[in-house]
This record gives C-alpha cells, structure tokens and sequence, in this order.
C-alpha cells in the first residue's frame, strides 16, 4: 500500500517580506513515515501549518488525496488553570463514541489518565493523550509537531515505537516534525532535513552523510553516530539563505 | 415584595444565569479586560443612541460589536500588544462616549445611572428584553458548547479540524456585546464585567468538568443578585454596587474551601 495521501508542490511562504518556506515540494505516502528536522527557526512548523491549510502559501499548490483524514497532534499545549478539564472530557469533545474512547487510550497506554485534570499531566503522558486523541478520527495521515519535547530519552524512545506500530497496524501515513533527529531516525523510512528549503531528503542513513545535513547540525550532532564525512557544498547566511561554495550536486535545492 | 422588586430580582436572575456560562468563557479565555473594554464603549453607545434615537441595549450592542470588529482588525496588524491595544479602545470610547454626551442638554442623560446602574429605571419592556436577551445568549452558547470549547482549549487545533474559529470567536464577542447592554440599567457599565467573571472564579474551585463550572457560576451569580437585592432594600444602598459587592464576599468565602 502505497498509494499518495498528499503532494505538495513548489511551496513558498513569506512573513514580512522573508521567507520562511522556499520552494519546498514533498509527497506522503500511505504507510510512510516522514520526519522534517530543523534547527529552530527553519520552518518546521509552518510547514506543517501550510500542510494542514492552516496557512495559505504565496506559490505553489497542495494536492489532497480525496478522504483524507488528518489526525493533528500539536506541540504539548497550554491549558488554562481556571479551565477544569478532565482527560475524558477533552477526548468526548473529538468523539461521542465512548468505546473508541476507551480503546484509543488503551492503544497509546493512557487509559489510567482517563479522569485526570490535564493540568496535572507529565510530558508524556499528555503526549499520549494527545495521540490517543488523534486516532479517534481515525486518520490516513499522522501529523506529529515535535512529539517528543519535554520528555526523557526512555520515554521518547518508546513513543517512536508505538508511532511505528500503529503505522503498520493502520497503514497511515506519519509526518513527523523534530529538531532533535537521533530518535527520530530509527523509525522513518525518509528524513527531510528542512531550512527554509529542502537541504536533503531521503533514507536515514544517506542523510546522515550528507553534508547538508552535517552543515546544518555541525560535528556535535554526528558523535553518536560515528559518522563524518566533512564536505560542505554550501553554508547558510544569517537569513538562512543557501551560500552555495564548490559543488551543488551533492544537495537537492528544489 | 413589591412589584419593580420582584421584576429587577427576575431581571437579575435571568442576567446571572446567562453570565454564568459565558463568565466561565470569559475566564479561560483571558478575555475579562476585553469585556471591561466593551462595558467603556457602551457609553459610546448611549451617546448613539441618543443621537439616532434608537433604544440603547441595540446602540450599546452594536457599539460593543463595531469596537470589537475594530479590535480583531487592529490584533491582526499587530503594532502593539493586545492589552495594550484594549487600554487605547476602552478609555477612547469612554472619553468620547463623555464627550458627546455633554452635548446633549437632556434630563434624560444621568451619568451616574449609566456608570453604576438605576434599577428604580427598569421597566417592565427592560425586563422582556432582559429575559429575551438572556434566553437566545444562553441558546447559543448551549448549542455552539462543543465547538466553543474545542476552540478554548487549542484554537489551531480547533481550526485544523474544520471549525469556523473566527466566526466562533465573534459569537463571543457578540454575545458578551450583548449581555453589557442589558445589564447596564441593572450593575451600570463600571461594574458589568465583575457579573461574568467574579461567579466563574467562584465556581473553578468547585467544579471537575467545563460544564460543572459554567452551571455552578450561574448559581453563584444568582445567589449574588438575590443577596444583593435583599439587602440593598433595607441598608438603602444602591442595588448594582450591592450585587456586586455580595458576588466579591461569595468568592472570599470561596476560598475557605481546602484545595483537592
């Protein structure tokens, strides 16, 4: 199953006069786990707003696959202290089903949160709940905006996990936004690394020897992995901007 | 009990219970000073009314919604902070609101009834109106509950999955609008906005659900008119400052409460 849930195409979006997103194409399949990363600042997240129609690009176009459904999960998200909002009643405002309800939080382990204020959820658990909130509309495409902040090594380990299980179990699609790419890696079949414009896509691996992405994340970034191969073909002024040095055939501008 | 007692007391109810729900919206969304804000316009919309000889609760209504179309414009430009932008609306409304109604030679003009509430004014056509009023505000909000709330809690996430969120946020907006033009003649524009927000946070402390709170702050608003009324009759105060000061003393009285 691979059929193509969205296409976006050519995408530029500008704020006061800068680009934030420059000329960015990408595809989602079916059954496909994406990740975007970033420095801060690259353009992650209004990405993601672009994607999500909540923005309108000055260029470009999105296609939909008809019957899209689209589970969004923000980034852990603010409540208002004078608001008491139980972890029940946030769900049965997404869905009247009780026993989707029940199963969405047994699926993602939140199931004992079920009558607790949100206010007193840790980082991960309300990063459960909030996932168990996205399944209840029963989504083809995952939209994840860094899912794993404010939550320890251990913890985010085990959601990529349970993000890759669900994706074979219900063969969506998972678009997954981070700055920090270790974790993420292990699970995504393809790796965007985003500033701006696309720097370099493709399988984990590859990305982590391109030196865009070297460049982006400098030496620090790489010692885990044990990998360096120290060719830049290109450097980034204050804006962001691309400064192309020798060769531009080793980074896919689009 | 006698009869302009018994219509400003079902008058206060009516208002209390509207208050309560949309007080608690008011609370979670950090709006209290936008609805100061509207309350400083309605003089404004006296002034209109005068001028167009129109009935004030449609003038203040209309002025409160002009202000806060004004105020959505002026946020999306973003040259200064939204309290910032809310001080400039608020006090330039009033002040202009005073300044032409010194124009007017009129015996009908009472400033004092306008700014703290006359309920010796209220007639019975302020009474149906109240009732009116209050019935479709607390209509809408039962029937936009889900979307309203949704909104409350993650606007972009409200917006993601379909929701008309700036409609949305209008609604409020013209509800609130509306609910300071008919309590004006009850509480007077300077205290409007202790009506909606003092009963919520009386309620936060002991309510579990957003549903709980918004019913339990329509019951503190209510126990607040009657106490206020109660005793504004033998102690001779004025009626609105009385009320309000009930709702104050009830929230105080809140806080005994232990935490859970």
């Amino acid at each position: 199953m691979s059929s193509s849930l969205l296409h976006a195409h050519g995408l530029v979006y500008r704020q006061q006069g800068r680009v934030l997103i420059d000329h960015i194409s990408l595809s989602m399949n079916a059954g496909e786990i994406v990740s975007i990363i970033g420095p801060n600042g690259a353009g992650k997240t209004t990405l993601v707003r672009l994607l999500l129609g909540l923005l309108k690009a000055d260029d470009g176009s999105i296609e939909r696959a008809p019957g899209l459904r689209i589970g969004y999960m923000p980034q852990r998200f603010h409540v208002d202290p004078n608001l008491p909002l139980p972890v029940s009643h946030l769900m049965r405002l997404a869905s009247r089903d009780q026993h989707a309800i029940t199963r969405a939080l047994q699926r993602t382990q939140a199931l004992a949160l079920h009558d607790t204020p949100l206010q007193k959820l840790s980082g991960g658990e309300f990063q459960r709940v909030l996932l168990a909130r996205a399944l209840l509309r029963q989504p083809n495409l995952l939209v994840l905006d860094e899912p794993a902040q404010g939550v320890d090594i251990k913890g985010q380990a085990a959601f990529y996990r349970l993000i890759a299980e669900l994706r074979d179990e219900l063969g969506c699609g998972v678009l997954l936004v981070s700055h920090d790419l270790h974790l993420v890696m292990a699970s995504s079949d393809r790796v965007i690394c985003l500033n701006q414009h696309i720097c370099c896509e493709g399988h984990p691996d590859a990305v982590s020897t391109n030196p865009a992405y070297l460049e982006l994340f400098g030496e620090p970034a790489l010692e885990g992995l044990g990998v360096y191969t120290h060719h830049h073909d290109h450097h980034h002024n204050l804006h962001g901007d691309a400064i192309p040095e020798h060769d531009h055939s080793r980074c896919s501008h689009s | 009990m006698n009869h302009w007692l018994l219509d400003a007391w079902i008058a206060g109810v009516a208002l209390a219970a509207a208050c309560g729900p949309l007080g608690a919206f008011v609370v979670w969304r950090r709006m209290a000073y936008f609805g100061d804000t509207l309350a400083h316009s309605a003089l404004l919309g006296i002034s209109l009314a005068l001028f167009l000889d129109i009935h004030p609760a449609l003038a203040i209504t209309i002025a409160g919604l002009a202000l806060a179309i004004a105020l959505v414009g002026l946020q999306h430009r973003q040259t200064v902070a939204t309290d910032t932008l809310l001080g400039i609306l608020a006090h330039t409304s009033l002040a202009a609101g005073l300044v032409i109604l010194s124009f007017f030679d009129n015996p009908r003009v009472d400033l004092m009834a306008y700014l703290f509430g006359d309920l010796l004014a209220l007639d019975r056509t302020d009474v149906m109106l109240v009732l009116a009023g209050t019935a479709s505000v607390i209509a809408i909000i039962s029937g936009l509950w889900r979307p309203l709330l949704a909104m409350t809690i993650h606007e972009e996430l409200a917006r993601a999955e379909g929701l008309p969120t700036t409609g949305l946020k209008l609604a409020l907006m013209a509800m609130i609008a509306l609910v300071v033009a008919l309590a004006m003649k009850m509480v007077g524009i300077l205290l409007i906005t202790a009506l909606l927000v003092i009963p919520a946070a009386t309620a936060r402390g002991f309510s579990r659900s957003p549903g709980q709170m918004a019913i339990l702050a329509a019951a503190a608003g209510i126990l607040s008119v009657s106490a206020g009324l109660a005793a504004s009759l033998p102690l001779d105060t004025p009626a609105g400052p009385t009320i309000v000061t009930m709702a104050g003393l009830l929230y105080l009285l809140s806080l005994a409460k232990p935490a859970q």
